[in-house]
């Protein structure tokens, strides 16, 4: 949904004024945003004179997983209660699921699921049977229900121990239960509080990509928050950045990268067969290359050189003068690719342009 | 966007969001589940011992007595509700079934709720379950209906094990008016229970750890449920609030509305009067001794003048549960999930 080219909906708009009316009734009916499951508007709490979220707007869309990024203490957690009705918003409002969380919070809790951060189960009872109290809650006959808790079961692969008590799981088996036990009602939307802080590496390769499959073939809207900057570039299609209750960037990783990545374009050069002797000519002959200001020499010759480019130019023309001039030489390239900035470099340049923000979170 | 203009297949399928399952009342699952927990849990073995005590007492303790009145009175109206209210022969006050289920069923039902609120909020899974679709009530009053299910079944049952053995080992046939008190007894009992669960459960919600609120619930019912604190108590708090009063009789009066108000007093005075007929005034003071009002013969009231008489009893011990209910109930309602 994300990657929708930006000519489109321009084309949309002309079909719309052509085909008359038809299309403007069904848009007045089904709003243009109809698989839009998240919507806040100058959304804002306040804990006395402290502003946890300030004027927050923010959009999550059906099939999209939204990341949420911010600081201990940004207000991820404090929106993601108010989006479920558990906390009144001091100010602005919230659609989640089509309807408002503080007027009728019972009809969006029953869209959405949510995992709390640091979630806990009844210690006494099995995790099954803590999923079976779940789906009573949500009012599932006991047949789906036993069904429905297998399959989340397996989807986060806790089969094996669901019928031990929960006192015994480790903290990421909690947290594996904490997902299938969000998942039990069926949900349109899904959210998640820092849902991979305890689950092993692999593990979170296999929820990640379970939470990928289950937005494809279903359709949800997935909004979570956490501090795993890697795992929420590899997961999420759009990523919000959180600091002192403001969002100040959202969009793509490209997107964001564009707004708060450096100006300058920055290319990888690998060679095949270079010896180390040769390393030093080869960043001599790179950086004469028309456009290219700098170049960083690799320590070992296998590894890649970095050269950056001009501010402001575009990254093509320069590829095609560094492939011209290894060719000219002699040179055997292995690799030629513009480095996108990972999102660990984003979020610390955005939060460095808010200096307040910083300080004002900090203390 | 393309998907509008034709393609319907590119729009992300909305899940049947329509086929929503219908909810059930919140407040009838929560109980559902915390009565099975009740049932399983060790607290619920304290609960059947102790008023299993209370069960034994006519059965072994007092029944020889018993007996000796009912034969010496064969043919007077409350031989049955004798086995109520009799404690055995030279033994202590406390070891009738009266007096010790008005010790006993306080502890019991602050046992049982103590922990409701924050026990959910240190086991983490108070924000998943008012995630579900109930009303953040239906978690609060799930847990009290569990709660007064669970004493009212155990309560019950010791009632009728009392009352099958007056009738089948001990030969004794109620009447329908001893049958009609022993009933009120039982629902009165169950309501002054439902005011400890009431007390209980506002102290789970405004005590943070169970351990605090049960040390706090306990403290509270040595002061107000134990016989020989609570009149100390009346005596200090009513002549606090009557050192303004200047005649003896405005003294004693204040110190008698004190009394009122103290839930153990009233349900004290109110077990009296609907146990025996023969208690023909509720100040709290001049309660007849069973044994005595068995030879005052000839002022023996009939059930709906002892009902009247404790009917104020019935109204203020029901307010007073409302209003614990209430106010657990208020500070629920604005409390931050999170801890
Ligand atoms: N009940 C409360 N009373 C007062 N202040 C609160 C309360 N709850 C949260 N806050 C404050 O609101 C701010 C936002 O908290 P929040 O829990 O939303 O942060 P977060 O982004 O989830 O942080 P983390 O990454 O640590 O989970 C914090 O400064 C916090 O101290
Ligand atoms: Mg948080």
């Amino acid at each position: 949904m994300t990657a929708t080219p930006p000519a489109t909906p321009k084309r949309a708009a002309d079909r719309r004024v052509s085909r008359k009316g038809r299309l403007r009734e069904r848009d007045r009916t089904q709003p243009l945003d109809s698989d839009v499951q998240i919507v806040t508007r100058r959304l804002s709490k306040r804990y006395g004179s402290l502003v946890a979220v300030d004027n927050l707007n923010l959009e999550v869309r059906a099939g999209e997983i939204f990341g949420l990024l911010g600081q201990n203490g940004a207000g991820k957690t404090t929106t993601i209660l108010m989006l479920l009705g558990l906390t009144e918003p001091s100010a602005g409002g919230a659609r989640v699921a089509g309807f408002d969380p503080t007027r009728k919070p019972l009809e969006v809790k029953r869209r959405v699921g949510y995992l709390p951060d640091n979630v806990g189960f009844y210690e006494s009872m099995t995790g099954r049977e803590n999923l079976r109290y779940t789906a009573r809650l949500n009012g599932l006959k006991e047949a789906d229900a036993a069904a429905r808790i297998a399959t989340v079961l397996d989807q986060v692969g806790m089969t094996d121990r669901a019928d031990t008590r929960t006192d015994t799981y480790s903290r990421g088996m909690l947290q594996r239960l904490g997902i299938a036990d969000a998942m039990v009602k069926n949900p349109s939307v899904l959210i998640l509080d820092e849902p991979t802080t305890a689950i092993d590496p692999l593990g979170v390769v296999e929820i990640l990509d379970m939470l990928r499959s289950v937005v494809r073939d279903r359709g949800l809207a997935v909004l979570l928050s956490s501090h795993l900057l890697t795992q929420v570039q590899s997961v999420c299609d759009r990523v919000g950045i959180f600091a002192a209750g403001k969002l100040i960037g959202v969009g793509t990783v490209h997107e964001l990268a564009d707004q708060f990545g450096e100006d300058v374009g920055r290319i990888e050069v690998g060679f095949e067969g270079l010896d180390a002797g040769a390393l030093a000519t080869t960043a001599a002959v790179l950086g004469a290359v028309e456009g290219v200001v700098s170049v960083k020499e690799p320590v070992r010759p296998i590894d890649p050189f970095v050269l950056m480019g001009r501010a402001g130019q575009e990254t093509g023309r320069l590829r095609e003068a560094i492939l011209a001039a290894s060719v000219q030489r002699g040179l055997r390239l292995s690799l030629i690719r513009e480095v996108v900035p990972s999102l660990d470099d984003i979020y610390r340049r955005a939060l460095q342009r808010l200096p307040d923000a910083r300080s004002g979170a900090a203390a | 966007m393309t998907a509008q203009a034709g393609t319907p297949s590119e729009v992300p399928q909305a899940i049947d969001r329509e086929e929503l399952p219908a909810l059930r009342p919140g407040w009838l699952t929560v109980a559902a589940k915390e009565f099975t927990d009740h049932l399983l849990s060790t607290r619920f073995y304290v609960l059947v011992v102790v008023l299993g005590i209370a069960a034994l007492i006519p059965l072994y303790f007092a029944a020889e007595q018993i007996r000796a009145v009912a034969e010496a009175a064969s043919g007077a109206p409350a031989v049955f509700l004798a086995l109520f209210v009799l404690s055995p022969q030279g033994g202590p006050d406390l070891l009738r079934v009266q007096a010790f289920v008005a010790i006993a069923a306080p502890l019991l039902g602050i046992g049982f709720t103590f922990d409701a609120v924050n026990g959910e909020r240190h086991e983490g899974t108070l924000p998943r379950l008012l995630s579900q679709p109930i009303h953040r009530d239906d978690v609060i009053n799930g847990k009290f209906a569990a709660g007064l299910a669970v004493m009212s079944l155990v309560l019950a049952v010791v009632v009728a094990v009392i009352a099958a053995f007056g009738m089948f080992r001990l030969g004794i046939t109620p009447s329908v008016e001893e049958v009609l008190r022993v009933i009120t007894w039982l629902l009165i009992t169950i309501l002054y229970v439902g005011l400890w669960l009431a007390f209980g459960l506002f102290l789970s919600v405004v005590i943070r750890r169970a351990a605090t609120s049960a040390l706090v619930g306990f403290g509270i019912w040595l002061f107000v449920a134990i016989p020989y604190f609570g009149p100390f108590l009346v005596q200090l708090l009513g002549s606090f609030f009557a050192s303004g009063a200047t005649t003896q009789a405005d003294y004693a009066g204040t110190i008698q509305w004190a009394q009122r108000l103290l839930p153990s007093q009233l349900y004290t005075e109110a077990s009296a009067a609907i146990l025996s007929p023969a208690v023909t005034t509720v100040s709290a003071f001049d309660i007849y001794s069973a044994q005595a009002a068995q030879q005052i013969q000839g002022s023996q009231l009939t059930f709906d003048q002892s009902l009247l008489l404790i009917w104020p009893h019935v109204v203020i011990l029901f307010a007073l549960t409302i209003g614990c209910f209430a106010l657990a109930y208020a500070r629920f309602m604005r409390q931050e999930v999170r801890a």
